[in-house]
């Protein structure tokens, strides 16, 4: 059995003008040790979605799914207090902003002290040396000391780490990383992510990379599942993804991407993913895919079989070409 | 732009933009008690206007036959004095409604003088040079480590009891608040580009000072202006408790409290209807200030 | 930290200098002779009146007379009062306790309501609580404490007879007072409900004095949270799986200590003039009252030192506060 379960979860927020849909009938299933990225411009739903399996979205936030299982424990019926059992313990999150992600009040000592107090029965002395190990764990150089300075003398990157450090304190089954390098430069990227798929590796937890960076996702998952407008248009391993994307909107992502851009001119998707007042009738990528027709325009397409990724699409593509438009025609 | 192709399709006037002022009233209307505060204290303000009108009887007019009859509703009331009479045996509705007129004038006449002075001053202390800044600002520190009751008490025990002395009194108290609030916000505004413009224009530096700057300080400045009238009306009034303030007949909400205070076990009415005109009236400032500041600085809205 | 320390002290030393100079300057703009008041209603002969005036240093001209009112604070002189013929700074030692505890009661209730109150408004913020909480601390905030004193006193003194109206302890008790606060010296005295009947004295005058800042303490602790409960980190310290009391009485509450701090140091400027009032009201013997009497006697030697130990004290206050916020910021104490 799969460790995260989620079928067809939507998340509606209310707001003053209706609710606005930001998670729309996602299908997600993670495995003990499974590495995976779930990839989707800004506001492609893909954070809020990930809240919502930890249960840290406002009550602004209406959250429905036909299921939503994390290792056995029925997420949608769970009370708050049992869920708080599990999250930070099997279930932990790092965020986009690992600066103001620490309380500038507490040490970080404290702060991962406190979720090992919480979570665990080690004694006082314990957990220090717990803390200690940790940091050394995810590479922060003189650990003891750093355990004793507080989070605005710390750098970006090392921030990031302590996060780390505190998200893996007991030992997860599952780690979600929402966009853990975004705020971070360049240089320091990729020593996170190197340490992030490091320890991956040797804890054999479960690793659910959130980004905006197909460059990224290249470089360290195994499974792509990509996301547009709050649904989830395509999923295929990662290989295999950049290979043959299924979706044009996945293939309009990749052709973007410096590396692969064969093009003097870098290509663009034109225009902006659709807000609460703009949203298609039809197909939601329709207004900005190059292969889009009247049918797309006016009906909902349905997922597409396995081989061709789950595409959302009416016409998924198979090595470039759009497969079953003339039938249609 | 939209009321630009308006006015050129229909060749008419163009019609004024939703400015400011409809934008900030957009926003004032949203918070219940804002709106509350604000019919309250215009209803307050109407009352201290036609006081004379609506009175039964003059503020000092006496009925020797009537000393300290309670309210209507109670054992030996009539109606004759709704609200009773105090231990003269003048009108309490009567003393009451002139009562706001000095409330009113109070506030008017103390934020006027101490916002005047603490804006120019403020602003003149933003755009000073450095020691002249640093010397008025330490002047105001010096006004602020006084309590501002004792600092007003012996304001007023110089210039001698009155109402006019205790307004002057607290309008020097307060006006420090405002000198550190401008100065705050045009040392903010001073360093914009667009005050670099307008130097760059050519604009004279008083110019630049109350006309390119100050204005775009104001709102900070309204609010504390609202406050501080909610603020004169209360210290005017402890100041006539103490009998510091308004003299004897006056009809001064805080100085009716005071002649009344020796009769509190016998007539309750004397004592409680005279504070809670201040406090109504202090309130519904107060919501309206807080309104105020949630509509005209939207940093401090979530707040 | 240190160099911040340094500045706020600089600071200090010219406000100082500025209070010293308005608390001379107010005497010298009294109006009357204050000889002639010393002497009282029976006058005094030419010759009296030069040797009085010789006496206090009033024939000098006025800059020596600063210099020697300068001399004599560092010397701990602020003077004699006309009426009481005892050293000022003798009389302030002795009625400053009385105000201290007063203040110090009202201040703790103040904080102790205060806090939770703008916790739990900010953490149920919309709803029920919040509003009910709210409009309570605004109508707090608008008190005029004069009349809610009066007030108390009808309900509780005279209506329901629960509390005296006035003064420290019941007249019946008498024993000495160490401390000069009453609450321990009755516990030391050690006489049969001499405690209870301090307490019993000091509850309503403490109401009275603490409505204002804890108004203000309740309103600032609610906007202090609002915007700490949006923060990043409070996601972080869920997301662990804290409980909500937790989560809001340690992670959020900590942070938002920091403006709540200042706005509790500043708010002693608020207890002091507040105390004017109310000892009025209640008879209390501190030093507002006695402010306030001796204005009204014109004792002016009692005024002008009043007057500087009353800044001194609120300054010193505010340089606390300063150093305080320092330590609680560890952005400031490490930066």
């Amino acid at each position: 059995m799969a460790l995260l379960e989620i079928r067809n979860l939507s998340v509606e927020f209310e707001t003053v003008s209706g609710a606005f849909r930001a998670v729309d009938g996602i299908d997600i299933s993670v495995d003990r040790g499974d590495l995976m990225a779930i990839v989707g411009e800004s506001g492609s739903g893909k954070s809020v979605s990930m809240l919502a399996v930890m249960g840290l979205l406002p009550w602004t936030a209406t959250i429905t799914a036909d299921r939503m299982e994390f290792n056995g424990h029925d997420l949608r019926t769970l009370s708050g207090r049992a869920r708080r059992k599990i999250i930070g313990r099997d279930l932990s999150m790092i965020f986009q902003e690992p600066m103001s992600s620490l309380n500038p009040c507490f040490t970080v000592g404290y702060q991962i002290r406190e979720t090992l107090r919480l979570h665990t029965s080690l004694d006082r002395k314990a957990r220090q040396t717990r803390a200690i190990e940790l940091m050394e764990q995810v590479g922060i150089p003189a650990p003891e000391k750093r355990l004793s300075a507080f989070p605005h003398q710390m750098s970006g990157g090392m921030s990031q780490r302590a996060m780390i450090a505190m998200a893996l304190a007991c030992e997860p089954k599952l780690l979600i990383a929402d966009e853990p390098t975004t705020a971070l430069d360049v240089t320091i990227q990729a020593q996170i992510l190197e340490l992030l798929t490091d320890l991956q590796d040797r804890t054999g937890m479960a690793l659910i990379l959130i980004t905006h960076d197909m460059g990224v996702v290249a470089e360290t998952v195994k499974r792509v599942a990509v996301q547009y407008a709050g649904q989830k248009v395509e999923e295929q391993q990662v290989e295999a993804l950049f290979d043959d994307p299924h979706h044009p909107y996945t293939a309009a992502l990749l052709s973007a991407l410096p590396e692969r851009s064969q093009d003097r001119f870098l290509p663009t998707i034109p225009g902006v993913v659709p807000g609460q007042f703009d949203r298609p009738q039809g197909c939601l990528f329709s207004p900005r895919c190059q292969f889009a027709d009247a049918r797309c325009r006016a009906v909902q397409p349905q997922k597409a079989s396995a081989e061709l990724g789950y595409a959302l699409c009416h016409y998924p593509l198979l090595h470039g070409e759009p497969q079953g438009k003339e039938a249609s025609a | 732009m939209a009321e630009y192709t308006a006015e050129t399709e229909h060749g008419l006037q163009p019609a004024p933009p939703p400015g400011p002022v409809r934008e900030f009233w957009h926003s004032f209307k949203e918070n219940r008690g804002a709106v509350i505060g604000l019919v309250v204290f215009s209803t307050f303000l109407l009352i201290a206007i036609i006081a004379p009108l609506l009175a039964p009887y003059g503020p000092a007019q006496q009925f020797r036959d009537h000393l300290l009859q309670p309210p209507v509703w109670q054992d030996g009331g009539s109606w004759q004095f709704p609200l009773g009479t105090d231990p003269l045996g003048r009108d309490m509705v009567s003393r009451l409604l002139y009562g706001a007129r000095f409330s009113f004038f109070i506030g008017v006449v103390v934020v006027a003088i101490a916002t005047f002075f603490g804006v120019v001053i403020g602003v003149i202390a933003g755009f000073a040079p450095r020691w002249a800044d640093t010397l008025i600002m330490r002047v105001m520190d010096i006004v602020l480590s006084f309590p501002s009751l004792l600092m007003a008490l012996v304001l007023v025990a110089i210039l001698g009891p009155s109402l006019i002395n205790a307004m002057i009194a607290i309008a020097v108290v307060l006006q420090p608040h405002f000198v550190r609030l401008t100065r705050a916000a045009v040392l903010s505004e001073r360093a914009k580009d667009y005050v670099t413009a307008a130097r760059v224009a050519g604009s004279g530096q008083l110019r630049i000072m109350f006309k390119t700057v100050l204005p775009n300080c104001l709102s900070p400045i309204i609010v504390q202006a609202a406050l501080s009238f909610s603020t004169a009306v209360l210290d005017a009034a402890a100041l006539g408790f103490l009998g510091m303030g308004a003299q004897p007949p006056t009809p001064e909400w805080g100085t009716m409290l005071a002649e009344a205070r020796e009769f509190i076990l016998r007539a309750w009415w004397v004592v409680t209807l005279p504070g809670l005109c201040i406090l109504v009236t202090v309130l519904a400032i107060n919501l309206m200030g807080d309104g105020l500041r949630d509509a005209l600085d939207p940093k401090l809205k979530r707040s | 930290m240190l160099s911040f320390l340094v500045r706020r002290l600089l600071t200090f030393v010219p406000t100082f200098f500025g209070v010293t100079l308005v608390s001379f300057a107010f005497i010298r703009l009294l109006p009357g002779d204050p000889i002639l008041l010393l002497a009282g209603e029976r006058g005094v002969s030419q010759e009296r009146y030069e040797q009085l005036s010789a006496q206090l240093g009033f024939d000098q001209p006025l800059w020596k007379q600063y210099i020697d009112y300068l001399a004599g604070i560092f010397q701990g002189d602020l003077g004699t009062s006309f009426v009481t013929k005892r050293p000022v700074i003798d009389e302030f030692f002795a009625l400053f306790p009385a105000t201290l505890e007063l203040s110090l009661c009202a201040i703790v209730i103040a904080i102790l309501l205060g806090i939770p109150a703008g916790v739990i408004a900010a953490v149920y913020r919309g709803k029920f609580f919040d509003r009910t909480l709210m409009t309570t601390a605004l109508v707090g905030y608008s008190m005029p404490i004069f009349w809610w004193a009066l007030l108390l006193i009808i309900v509780f003194s005279s209506g329901l007879g629960w509390t005296p109206v006035s003064g420290r302890i019941s007249l019946m008790y008498f024993f000495d007072t160490p401390t000069g606060f009453m609450l321990i010296d009755s516990l030391l005295a050690d006489q049969d409900g001499a405690f209870l009947s301090a307490v019993s004295h000091l509850i309503l005058p403490s109401i009275v004095l603490a409505t204002i800042p804890l108004a203000i303490i309740a309103r600032q602790t609610r906007s202090a949270m609002l915007e700490v409960l949006g923060e990043d980190y409070m996601r972080t310290a869920r997301a662990k799986g804290l409980p909500p009391l937790k989560i809001n009485g340690v992670h959020a509450l900590r942070n938002a200590m920091i403006p709540v701090i200042t706005v509790i140091g500043l708010s002693v400027g608020t207890l002091l003039a507040g105390a004017i009032l109310t000892e009025t009201i209640f008879s209390w013997p501190g030093i507002g009252k006695w402010m306030v009497d001796s204005i009204f006697r014109r004792d002016y030697q009692v005024v002008q030192g009043g007057l500087l130990m009353i800044a001194t004290i609120v300054m010193i206050v505010n340089l606390t506060v300063d150093v305080l916020y320092g330590l609680i910021n560890p952005k400031i104490r490490k930066g």
